[in-house]
Order: C-alpha cells, then structure tokens, then sequence
C-alpha cells in the first residue's frame, strides 16, 4: 500500500516561504511525476514526503497514519537520488542489501532479494565491484536496486536520470516505466524534463513557486491546460502564444495553438509569414516562422514527414480552430 | 595545463627543495650522531665532533640512570588514550556541525579553535590546583584528560573539514535506508571517513607524543613521559650533551619510525581539501 496524503503542507526556509500551503494526494499504485521550472519546490515536496525535510505546518499522512513527524527510516519509503548516493566504500551486493540489514532482514532472504533484483536490473556481474568501477547508467540501476529490495511502500526518484546521457536517459526511463508496471508500487519522481513527464507518469503535478498549477494525467494537461504557464510548459515543442489584435478576434486576452496544430502551406492559409530556421528531422519538420505579424516571438510550426522549405521561403500557416487554446487577462483558461 | 620546466629551473628547485629539507632535518641529524659520543667529544667543534670516535656510552648510561620502559609507556598511554578519547568525543560532534549547522556552528567552531591561542600558562596555576584536589597530579588519568582537552579543538576541525567533503545525499540515503543515527555514523559516516580519521588519528598521537608544557607541569615521577624522561638530562650540574641527545633519540625514534610508515597517510590527510 502507498497512499500519501499532503493536508495543508508549507515549508518555510527561514522567512523564505517555499511551499504555501498545498493540498496533494497520490493514490496507491500511482505513477506521480512533480515537474516544474527549478527552484519551483518540487524536489523540496520531495523531500518533505521523504522526511529529509520537516515540514513547517499541515500534515503528511502515509497510509492514513499521520506520518508528519516520523523520521525517514520509519516511513517505509525509498529513494533515488540524482548523485545516486550509493556508499562508496561497499560492494554493488552491500549496497543493495544496506536497507535489509538495517530492517534486520535474514541472511537467506537477503540472498534471495539481492539475486532477483541484481538479475531484474542486469547487474549480475558486477555485484562484488565497488561504485566507483560502475558506469553511471550501472549506478543508476544499483541505487534502484537498493531501493527494490526494502520492498517499500512507495519510490521517490528525486530527478534520477538528470547525470545520464540522452540515450541512456532513454533506455532508463523505459525501465523505471516497466520497473512501475511489474511492481504496481506508488512512485513519485521529481523532473524538470517535460518529456519524461508525459512519457512515464500516470498523473502530472505541474509546480510553479511551490503552488501546484495543475493535476491531471499527461493527456490532460496536453489538452486542456488550465493556465498559460502549464500551456507553455507541457508539449514540445512549446505552444505558440499569441496576444493582441488576433487574440481580439477571439474575444481573449491570449490565444494558444500547439506547433503540431498549425497546417503548413507555400500556396496559401490564414497566417503568413517567412521562414527563419527550418530544422529537418526526416520524421518531423520544425519551422520556426518570422515577420507573421502576431507579435514579436516566432511561431514554430511542426509538419509531419519532409517538408521542402528554407531560410527565407514564404509559408502560410493556417490554425485549427477546434484546437485553440483560449486564455483570460490573468492567463487562466477561458 | 603544461608548462614548460626547463631542466636548469628543475634542478634550482631541487638543490633548493633539498636545503630547506635538511636545514628542517639538521637538528634531529645532530641529535642522533651526539647521541653516539663520547660526554667529551659532545662540547667540541662541528668539525671535531664529526671524526671523533663513535661509542654506545651515552645509550648506556641513561639505560642505567632511568627506565626508558616506563617513560615510553607513560608516553604510548597518555598519547593513544587521549587520542582514543578524543575521537570518540569529535566524530559526533563534528558530524553534527558538519551536517547539522546551527546559525551559531561557524562560531562555535572559531571559538574552540580560539581555546588554542591562549597561553597554557595562564590557565596553569589553577589546572594545577584542581588536579592537586582531585588527586590527579602525577597521574596517566590526568594527563589524559588534559591532553584530550587541548587537543580536542584540533581533532574538531580536522574532522569538520574531512566530514564537509563528504556528500551529504549519501547520509540523506542512509536515513532512508532506515539507518538510525547511531548506524548512519558507524556504518557509513566513519567508513567514508577512514582517511580523514586516521590521519586526524596519527597528526593528534604526535602532538600528543610531543606535548610538554602539561606534562613536565603535572607529573613527577610515576606518570612522566618521555618529555620528562628527556627534561631530566638537562640538570642544574651542567649539561650533558651527549646523555641528553641520547635521551632525546631514544624519545623521539618511536614516533619517528611511526611518521616515517604513516608518512603518505599524513601528507594526504593534511591537504585533504585543499587539492582535489
């Protein structure tokens, strides 16, 4: 079991205030990614269900058991760190078994724990190295591998794939993904990555200045953003803003339409404008289009397959009017 | 970054590396060849002294006049007990400020190094009065406590700075493991910190080794050191260089072939921090 339940959560830093109050719940089995700009307090929410931070006021319940006051080690949580945090001086076996010689866990069982983790996350052949003889991607796997073995009632992963290379980033996204859908176990995981937002969680917690901005599944916050900011910040491309005289036509103070929902054409459309940079990727086009007269920022358009344009060349974008994202002077959704 | 080191330049440094090394070492060099003549031959020129003849005379003769045995004990006993002692006092306290920094650590920290810059003798007369009343005058306990005592700032500080280098994540990662505080120092703190310890370890047995101020001041016979043991030779009667030197070599080649061994350990130690 693995429900966690903020009730009211601040943290203050001095007379620096963090986290106004918030009010969260993550459901037993849920797959919750915080994401945010930094310094948005979302490792800091982290921190606070972890323990490794008390909270200032409100209340933490774990299981329904208030669990605001209760150190670390009793909370029955685990976690991932960026730094991977693996002790240096111990084996890849010691490591892993750490938390089960804390909660004084037989040797037989220990054994037994430590060969199906080390065989899940291919690190059968390494556990007698040391750390320091792993790759970084090796490492990642044996801090995951300590945190499997206490069996816990939910993982918090604090930005866990942020030192690895994209292409390993990618191969170990898939894993946790996978890791999450053999355990069924409540995971958070703190990222700025939208990307690894969309692609991992079951539900996105979008955190601007430690005020929550949105809840809801990937989809969600990709169709129906609820403010501009959660507009701008999920999808990549980002969503092209738009305000003034065409924002008007539609009666707001900004309009908002996704680069994949401009239709591109050299012949004609509603919008024209020049082309500055067009970057072609085989499977996508990405435009970003100049001197369209709808404000000073660009509009990045994407198109599906090759599309032969270059610096310089006229386009006519034209939007999709059921796809338009329409906001109010105080950026919220209208 | 290479930069170019002419042979000539190299070899200025060198002779002038060397210099500086055997001006340091001179003294001790000088000390161990008196120690191997004769009372007679000890007075004469440098020159003289160099080619006159070698003899285990001097050896001898402090052999015969006081138990070395029992002033290297006293010496090993005051030096590992207070180091021990010390220790076992710092580790957590260092963790704490290292870890745990209060808004008043830095200050703490300045203040027990501060204890250093004071004068022993000041504060003499009325440690010795204590001592006098507790009964503690001439006694390896005494000299124990108060060696931990002044040397503890020092074991602090080292420990402080070695703990500082440490991730505070790994900790952080104990804590969730579900180590409880007394674990997270036994099982991840001291380990990671074997370097930083054993050096604090092996610096705070030579000073303590060393210390004399405290020693010649609370000890009579029983519990006196090998710094009294050496204190003892330089007699109102007149001065008995060779004797002396004897005595001194004899105090001083335990901690010596010590630092000789730990030599690497201690250098690392030392500018532990400082290169990296």
């Amino acid at each position: 079991m693995g429900r966690i339940t903020l009730d009211k959560v601040t943290k203050s830093f001095g007379d620096v205030n963090v986290i106004p109050p918030l009010d969260l719940t993550i459901n037993d089995g849920e797959f919750v990614v915080f994401v945010g700009p930094s310094g948005c307090g979302k490792s800091t929410l982290l921190r606070l269900i972890a323990g490794l931070e008390d909270v200032t006021s409100g209340q933490i319940r774990i299981d329904g058991e208030d669990a605001t006051d209760m150190p670390p080690a009793k909370r029955g949580l685990a976690m991932v760190f960026q730094s991977y945090a693996l002790y240096p001086h111990m084996s890849v076996r010691k490591n892993i078994a750490f938390p089960m010689k804390m909660a004084g866990v037989p040797q037989d069982e220990q054994k037994r724990r430590i060969e199906a983790a080390a065989k899940s996350l291919n690190l059968t052949d390494y556990l007698d190295r040391r750390p320091g003889q792993l790759s970084g991607g090796q490492r990642q796997r044996v801090a995951i591998g300590r945190a499997i073995v206490r069996e816990p009632s939910a993982f918090l992963f604090d930005e866990p794939l942020s030192n690895l290379d994209a292409a390993l980033r990618v191969n170990m996204r898939l894993e946790i993904s996978e890791l999450h859908n053999a355990l069924k176990t409540t995971m958070i995981y703190v990222t700025h990555d939208q990307v690894e937002a969309m692609t991992m969680a079951d539900k996105i917690v979008v955190l601007r200045a430690g005020n929550i901005e949105q809840v809801g599944s990937p989809l969600e916050l990709y169709h129906t953003p609820q403010n501009e900011f959660v507009a701008g910040f999920i999808g990549s491309p980002k969503m092209n803003l738009i305000r003034g005289a065409e924002a008007d036509k539609h009666g707001v103070a900004t309009i908002g339409i996704r680069p994949e929902h401009l239709a591109a054409s050299t012949e004609s459309g509603l919008w024209q404008g020049t082309v500055g940079v067009a970057e072609h990727l085989g499977s996508d086009t990405f435009l970003h289009v100049h001197d369209h007269g709808l404000g000073s920022e660009p509009l990045t358009v994407r198109v599906d397959g090759e599309m032969p344009v270059r610096h310089g060349d006229r386009i006519f974008l034209t939007p999709d009017e059921s796809k338009l994202h329409r906001f109010d002077m105080q950026g919220l959704r209208a | 970054m290479a930069r170019k080191v002419t042979t000539r330049r190299k070899a200025v440094v060198t002779v002038l590396a060397w210099l500086v090394g055997l001006a340091i070492f001179f003294p001790i060099l000088w000390i161990v060849i008196l120690s191997f003549k004769s009372e007679g031959d000890a007075i004469k020129t440098p020159f003289e002294v160099i080619f006159s003849s070698w003899t285990f005379e001097s050896y001898a003769t402090v052999q015969e006049r006081s138990n070395y045995f029992r002033h290297f004990l006293n010496s090993v006993v005051i030096s590992l007990g207070s180091t021990v002692i010390g220790l076992v006092i710092a580790i957590p306290a260092a963790w704490a400020m290292a870890f745990v920094p209060g808004r008043r650590t830095k200050d703490v920290l300045m203040w027990m190094l501060s204890t250093k810059m004071l004068p022993p003798v000041g504060v003499l007369v009325p440690i010795y009065l204590i001592f006098r009343n507790l009964g503690l005058l001439d006694t390896r306990l005494g000299l124990v406590i108060v060696l931990t005592l002044i040397n503890l700032p020092i074991i602090v500080w080292m420990l402080y700075t070695y703990f500082k280098e440490i991730p505070g994540e790994i900790l952080e990662a104990a804590r969730m493991d579900g180590a409880s505080l007394k674990n997270e120092l036994i099982h991840v703190l001291t380990p990671m910190a074997v370097p930083g310890i054993a050096s604090t370890l092996l610096l705070n047995i030579i000073l303590a080794w060393n210390e004399a101020f405290w020693t010649l001041n609370l000890t009579a016979a029983k519990a006196a050191p090998l710094t009294a043991f050496i204190a003892s030779y330089s007699s109102p009667e007149g001065l008995f260089y060779a004797k002396l030197s004897a005595a001194s070599t004899m105090a001083i080649a335990p901690i010596l072939i010590m630092g000789w061994f730990s030599q690497k350990q201690l250098v690392r130690g030392l500018t532990f921090g400082a290169v990296k």
